[in-house]
């Protein structure tokens, strides 16, 4: 499970690096005009396999230790490198996925590519098989690093703080109405649970059934307050509006019971689910309102599998 | 099943740019009703709807499913995009309809979200 895991991440990291980002790019050139015999010294000094060949600026071929060591077996120090090196060189445009570099060294089996910028063709770096392994690792290292820290920041907080009792406190204003708006509030609770290192099962039906309860306000009332408490046992959010308040509280939470306007129905929603969907994901829920008033609506969401870190 | 099947299957075009394609997906759900995928969606799972609206991606990204692939050809706006980027939500889009869209995946073994309720 664990090994799936890490191998996804570092499907996703090629997706997401770039060729220039592990590429190197203090590279060693040769012009075309330098007889092979010179090229050892450049080689063997930076100790590399093989090395572009740069006219003017421009990439006109790459030379490797393979047509070095031909050159050695047939006696043809002499020759000049353009005439010994490869001149259809496949290259990678620096903004390209890493994924892309990965698929050619497969394809051709090179030990590397010129990278080139897209704008002007002109050679920008160089990439080996070494350049990407060292790539991702680095970038696994900053990546764990970040997620490190910021469960540091927030999972030991209920540790750090003395007090007799700790709770957090996290207000969201919901407009009424508003549908471009709806689940602002549910996907920002959402994202606050995450950094608080809650186990993602628990993130989900809090995130579910406060969108539920957004929803709820943005479709039936001017507007409300969602506020969640957390302490090291238990969620509590409690979703208050000014109105107009629900008749008859039995009937709503009632599956299948909807008093929805067409226009929220044609959203998506309306469909009688949404109590019931709250009461499905939640451990309690209490439900009061009066007409005209207000509707309170708290549910409690029970941490027992919350483990704080050591 | 691996999201680059998916797409083939669904002859799909991706919305969300570069995503990893074989990135596994297990169990698929469809409905235009947003409360019943909040109801029965399961997470990491693929969402096939002809709704095209912004509580669609707001709708995955609670239920914490990973993509959501809108039928019958239609284009979400540029909104919806944005938001299911800023969410890392993979939206893909298909000519094909929510019946033969959910039969076509049905049928080369994606399972439905109930069949692990009835499984319990």
């Amino acid at each position: 499970m664990d090994n799936n895991k890490t191998t996804t991440k570092i499907q996703e990291l090629t997706y997401e690096l770039k060729v220039e980002e592990v590429m190197c790019t203090d590279v060693e050139t040769v012009g075309p005009k330098m007889p092979v015999s010179q090229l050892r010294d450049v080689l063997y000094n930076k100790r590399i396999s093989g090395v572009p060949v740069v006219n003017d600026n421009e990439l006109v071929g790459i030379v490797s230790i393979e047509d070095f060591i031909k050159c050695l077996e047939q006696e043809e120090m002499n020759a000049l490198v353009e005439d010994k090196m490869t001149k259809n060189i496949k290259t990678l445009y620096a903004d390209e996925p890493l994924v892309h570099a990965i698929m050619k060294f497969e394809k051709y089996g090179f030990g590397r590519f010129p990278v080139i910028s897209r704008k002007d063709k002109k050679l920008v770096g160089i990439i080996t098989k070494s350049d990407i392994i060292k790539g991702i690792l680095k970038k696994l290292e900053s990546v764990y690093h970040d997620e490190e820290e910021r469960r540091y920041r927030a999972s030991h907080i209920f540790n750090d703080i003395i007090a007799d009792e700790v709770f957090l406190k996290f207000q969201y204003f919901v407009e009424g109405k508003n549908f471009d708006k709806a689940g602002e509030a549910s996907t920002g609770l959402k994202k606050t649970l995450y950094r608080l290192g809650l186990s993602p099962d628990i993130i989900r039906r809090a995130a579910i059934s406060t969108y539920e309860a957004e929803i709820n306000i943005v479709a039936y009332t001017d507007g409300g307050e969602i506020t969640a408490y957390i302490d090291p046992h238990q969620i509590k959010i409690i979703i208050t509006d000014k109105g107009p308040g629900i008749p008859d509280v039995e009937k709503a939470l009632q599956p299948g019971f909807s008093t929805a306007p067409g226009w929220v129905r044609e959203l998506g929603f309306g469909a009688g689910m949404g109590l019931p969907n709250i009461k499905k994901f939640t451990d309690k829920m209490t439900l009061r309102s009066t007409v005209e008033k207000g509707t309170h609506l708290e549910i409690i969401i029970k941490l027992s599998d919350y483990r704080i870190e050591d | 099943m691996k999201l680059i099947e998916i797409k083939k299957i669904l002859e799909a075009e991706v919305l969300t740019g570069e995503y990893n394609p074989e990135t596994e997906i297990e169990i698929g759900c469809s409905s235009d009703l947003m409360s019943e995928i909040l109801a029965f969606g399961k997470p990491g799972s693929i969402l096939l709807t002809s709704l095209t609206n912004i509580q669609v991606i707001n709708t995955a990204n609670v239920s914490d499913i990973k993509v959501v692939c809108f039928v019958m050809g239609k284009i979400p706006d540029e909104n919806i995009i944005n938001l299911a980027r800023k969410n890392d939500v993979i939206v893909f889009i298909t000519k094909l309809t929510t019946f033969e869209s959910c039969g076509r995946l049905y049928k080369n073994g994606l399972k439905s979200c109930s069949y692990f309720d009835l499984d319990k």
